[in-house]
């Protein structure tokens, strides 16, 4: 059980560099951008490829996000330049990055057994026998790194222009905000972002498949969910977020393997995924239906 | 300081929606006029505004601000030299984003925005001293999300962050329709003290005659896209709002149909 829950916990880490990806479009710029489902995929391929070719696996990492910023950039401009509507330019960009995807493989899956990891690597480094912490080692130092570099840029000019932008458009081009570039700017992060975590998640389950980013929209959503309703519901400090969105994602983790153990057929799991996403973004609607009705029972009482 | 000149700007043409708003109209203001706007509905006061503030591109025609010819600028790059409010209080200010963060990006507007932090100690100093000269409470509330303000809070908060950058030109577009009497009189009050203390050059759309007599020194009467009254200096300080619809029916061969204004 304990093995379970510590798998759960550093593979729950990696996910969370996604998840702040999917923050970063979902919630800051507004947009639900499908393009993670392909750039998930782009990032374990790139990895993959490049680990398998015999290089260093953190220079094949650093390829990969450029490879997910790349990809970010290709829906950002669908969007900016050619007025494709977001959701619509993502889910083209996600179409393409299926086929390249197939193209840097050479195959549809590529597995990295035997290989040299990021996880090898710091396994050695330091001694550690346990595969599952050097995982976790790495996953939080990443994780960590990530949510700095998330929380400075948001606060730096540029970073304030992207919030602004996806907040209120309009007031943003008036105050001076080129909101075509702002857009761009939080989907090439976001989506470089993801594809290091599919870098990552690559490496720790040994092969890089064409088909895993499929539903990882629905998981990033699900992570950010609960990680905003448990842990950031009042709050206004940017920190407690990002910190909220990274345990969201490391508690989906742990949620998932325990229904898992519990006994729960792998088949449905994506069926439940969906099902937590869609009652935890009915809530309000739920609350607010609850509120109602026992308003008018108790004005029936009378 | 700003000199439209003979803009046409019709709205889906070809279509059966077909919508000549600006028919060749021309304006020029000398620095620190402060203009009001009436005109019924469909006038094209707001497109007036608009095109100066470029949120679209004009069919014919040139617009000049402080001598640079600025017809061909998009929105985000003339925004340099226009402050703006708008009627919508939602609409100038980025509700998810605290009041110091919306103000400092006010700061930059006209600057390059780079990695370096995006407000510092010495700016927040700053905007308490600002937000306490309008006596509103907004000092003490720096770091509260803007969303939680009240249309009247959020107009001068949007007027302050219109003119924190001292624009060449500021518009005013309807700014204080959607607040009730007393609110609006306040925003009215703050937005004269500002435009008189900076000497701003601003054009203010108002569905109200009276705020229109009562403020700047200009006042213009459009129609059908077109300026049809004039009136500044004297005749404007001694200005009735019955003058004003006599000369509205002289001038357009038509009632005045716009029962806000008479009656607002």
């Amino acid at each position: 059980m304990g093995a379970i829950i510590l798998g759960a916990i550093s593979l729950g880490t990696l996910w969370a560099i996604m998840t702040l990806g999917v923050y970063i479009t979902y919630k800051i710029l507004d947009i639900a951008d499908l393009t993670v489902e392909g750039s998930i995929a782009t990032g374990a391929a790139v990895a993959a490829h490049f680990i398998v070719g015999g290089m260093n696996p953190w220079l094949a990492t650093g390829i990969a996000i450029l490879a997910g910023m790349l990809a970010g950039l290709a829906t950002g401009l669908l969007h900016t330049k050619l007025r494709i509507p977001p959701l619509l330019a993502g889910i083209l960009t996600m179409i393409a990055l299926y086929s390249i995807n197939l193209r840097i493989m050479g195959k549809s899956n590529i597995p990295l057994l035997r290989t040299n990891t990021v996880y090898t690597g710091v396994a050695t480094a330091f001694g550690i026998a346990d595969k599952n912490l050097s995982i976790l080692i790495v996953g939080l130092i990443c994780a960590f790194l990530v949510s700095v570099f998330v929380y400075w840029f948001f606060g730096t000019e540029i970073g304030s222009a992207v919030r602004a932008t996806g907040s209120n458009p309009q007031m943003a081009r008036a105050q001076g905000i080129n909101t075509s570039t702002t857009i761009n700017i939080g989907l090439v992060i976001s989506n470089g972002l993801v594809a290091f975590s599919g870098a990552l998640i690559a490496q720790n389950q040994s092969f890089a498949d064409v088909q895993m980013g499929t539903g990882s929209i629905v998981i990033g959503l699900a992570s950010l969910i609960i990680g905003e309703v448990l842990f950031a519901m009042k709050t206004n400090s940017f920190k407690r977020v990002i910190l909220a969105v990274c345990l969201g994602a490391i508690l989906y983790r742990v949620i998932i393997a325990l229904v898992l153990k519990a006994g729960m057929n792998p088949n449905d799991l994506k069926l439940f995924t969906a099902i937590t996403v869609a009652v935890c973004l009915a809530l309000p609607v739920g609350r607010e239906y609850f509120m109602t009705v026992t308003k008018s029972l108790k004005r029936g009482e009378k | 300081m700003l000199k439209i000149d003979s803009v046409f700007k019709t709205f889906n043409p070809g279509t059966i929606n077909e919508n000549r708003v600006l028919n060749g109209i021309s304006l020029h203001l000398e620095e620190g006029d402060f203009v009001t706007v009436i005109g019924g509905n469909g006038a094209g006061k707001s497109t007036m505004l608009n095109s100066v503030a470029g949120v679209f591109p004009v069919d014919f025609g040139t617009i000049t601000i402080d001598g640079k010819d600025v017809t061909k600028l998009s929105e985000y790059k003339r925004a340099s030299l226009i402050g703006r409010v708008f009627q919508d209080p939602m609409t100038g200010t980025a509700a998810s984003m605290n009041i110091e963060d919306n103000l400092a990006l006010a700061f930059r507007r006209g600057r390059k925005r780079t990695l370096r932090w995006g407000i510092t100690a010495k700016e927040r100093k700053e905007y308490r001293a600002l937000l306490a000269s309008l006596g509103l409470g907004l000092e003490t509330r720096l770091s509260d999300k803007v969303g939680l303000l009240s249309g009247g809070q959020r107009q001068a908060l949007t007027l302050l962050m219109a003119t924190l950058v001292k624009p060449k030109i500021l518009l005013l577009d309807e700014h204080t329709a959607a607040l009730d009497p007393k609110t609006a009189a306040k925003v009215l009050e703050i937005s004269d003290r500002i435009i008189k203390q900076d000497n701003l050059t601003a054009i203010m759309v108002t569905h109200n005659m009276r705020d229109a007599i009562a403020h700047g020194n200009r006042l213009i009467m459009m129609n059908k896209g077109q300026i049809i009254l004039d009136i500044k200096g004297e005749e404007k300080n001694s200005l009735t709002v019955e003058q004003l619809l006599g000369k509205f029916a002289e001038a357009a061969g038509e009632e005045f149909t716009s029962d806000s204004a008479i009656l607002g």
